[in-house]
């Protein structure tokens, strides 16, 4: 246990715990990062479809060794596989598929998200870097539901969740719901509304670490997933 | 007899002027005409735009362009992609331009200038910095923002099979912006791993119809 007497949930505990409420059927796009973790801890049996920004939909988990494509990559560049059923299209139709409604909910990772649920994730401003939206901003305002995979705080243990955003906004008023390595928290036109918390967190430590005020729903749960979650083969 | 086909790759890109805008299709190393990239880089034009969605890696094809200092500007939506060094050294440097849209942006400005039109309200960007100074109407009570088509002097095409007249079939996740940046260019040119009778090909499968091709030239398979 550290000092605080928590221990703040790891990234693959983060990405689980955002796979359990993709609901069967589905259409689903990961972004960059932690949330393309999610796609290997939808329980068995669940059929989620996943798109790809890069014209996959149908994505399924990372290769097996041996079984690496190197025309199969996700998001992130990074090897991927396709599941029965799936299929290919180009780019300006799988930004269509982003733009026009057609995805049920993107996760995505993020810098800041404000109470408004206003999303800043594709600059600090470092002049020593360029900037990189790829399809964030497509997803921002088109998936029906965002919803956010970051850690609670950054790595200065500073607040994330702000009253408004600092860094440039990808879209304003987009996020629905925060998956945090301490909690799960709701964006709701009263607030922010926590719903779940890690065992031996208290609303007034998580209050602590951000900035605009946090509610407590009444049938509030401990936020348990496993404490090493097993991925799904591909 | 129609034959598109090409014998070289220097025959693909041969009459590439100074200033082109040069559509440069694939997603990070996947689907990029890393060939006709090459080809470019001696033939030699210079103070070249270039639409992609990345900024090229290590040191060759795009990147190579980069370190030669052939390229004046980069339309991209994410540039920290691999070993993106040679783009990293240009933009610090201050030798190149960087205009920086969203990917499906990109994407349907190219499709636009295709499909014959003059632009598009997009709800994608609305209210951010991305937006200041472009043409804003609000539409069903959304706030859209106006984008302007985007027209390639060329684009560089990575196909899997093609036959003599162009048309055109690819791999997978390899397909990426290749359909939409051939159709989005004066010049087509594709490279492909193979060159199959004409008739050959299944014609429902056929991703990229001849019409939007100009040049063809067999690299070999990679595959």
């Amino acid at each position: 246990m550290t000092p605080n007497a928590y221990q703040p949930l790891t990234r693959e505990q983060m990405a689980w715990r955002a796979a359990q409420d993709l609901v069967e059927g589905a259409y689903v796009n990961l972004g960059i990062g932690i949330p393309t973790l999610a796609a290997s801890y939808v329980p068995p049996g669940r059929e989620v479809i996943f798109h790809s920004e890069n014209g996959i939909l149908g994505m399924g988990p990372k290769p097996e060794p041996g079984r690496e494509d190197r025309y199969m990559v996700d998001a992130g560049k990074n090897l991927t596989t396709l599941v029965p059923g799936g299929c290919f299209v180009h780019h300006a139709d799988a930004f269509l598929m982003i733009r026009g409604g057609h995805l049920d909910v993107s996760l995505l990772g993020a810098f800041e998200v404000s109470e408004k649920g206003d999303l800043a994730n594709w600059t600090t401003e470092d002049p020593a870097f360029p900037p990189g939206i790829g399809g964030a901003m497509d997803l921002a305002v088109g998936a029906r539901e965002i919803r956010i995979i970051m850690d609670h705080t950054s790595k200065k243990g500073e607040a994330r969740i702000l009253t408004t955003c600092t860094y440039p906004l990808t879209a304003p008023g987009c996020v629905k719901r925060i998956y945090t390595n301490l909690a799960v928290i709701d964006v709701t036109p009263q607030g922010l509304v926590v719903i779940e918390m890690i065992p031996g967190m208290t609303l007034e430590k998580l209050q602590a670490l951000t900035e605009p005020k946090l509610q407590l729903t009444a049938n509030w749960q401990p936020l348990t997933p496993p404490e090493a979650p097993k991925a799904r083969a591909a | 007899m129609i034959d598109k086909q090409v014998k070289t790759t220097a025959d693909a890109v041969a009459g590439v002027c100074d200033g082109s805008t040069v559509l440069v299709a694939g997603f990070g190393a996947v689907g990029v005409a890393d060939n006709l990239l090459d080809a470019l880089h001696e033939q030699g034009a210079r103070e070249l735009t270039i639409v992609a969605n990345n900024s090229g890696n290590g040191d060759y094809g795009l990147a190579r362009l980069i370190n030669s200092g052939r390229v004046r500007k980069v339309i991209c939506s994410y540039p920290r992609s691999g070993d993106y060094s040679a783009f990293l050294k240009a933009y610090r440097a201050k030798s190149l331009e960087l205009e920086l849209v969203p990917q499906g942006t990109i994407s349907e400005r190219m499709r636009c200038h295709a499909a014959g039109l003059g632009g598009f309200f997009s709800p994608v960007s609305a209210g951010t910095k991305l937006a200041e100074g472009k043409e804003t109407r609000e539409i069903d009570g959304r706030l859209h923002v106006f984008e302007q088509p985007l027209k390639g002097d060329i684009a560089l095409i990575k196909a899997h099979k093609a036959d003599r007249w162009g048309n055109l079939t690819y791999i997978k996740s390899g397909r990426n912006f290749n359909p939409v940046m051939a159709m989005a260019a004066d010049l087509t040119v594709a490279e492909v791993d193979q060159m199959v009778e004409l008739g050959e090909m299944d014609p429902e499968a056929v991703i990229t119809p001849s019409i939007f091709v100009d040049r063809v030239v067999v690299v070999g398979a990679q595959a």
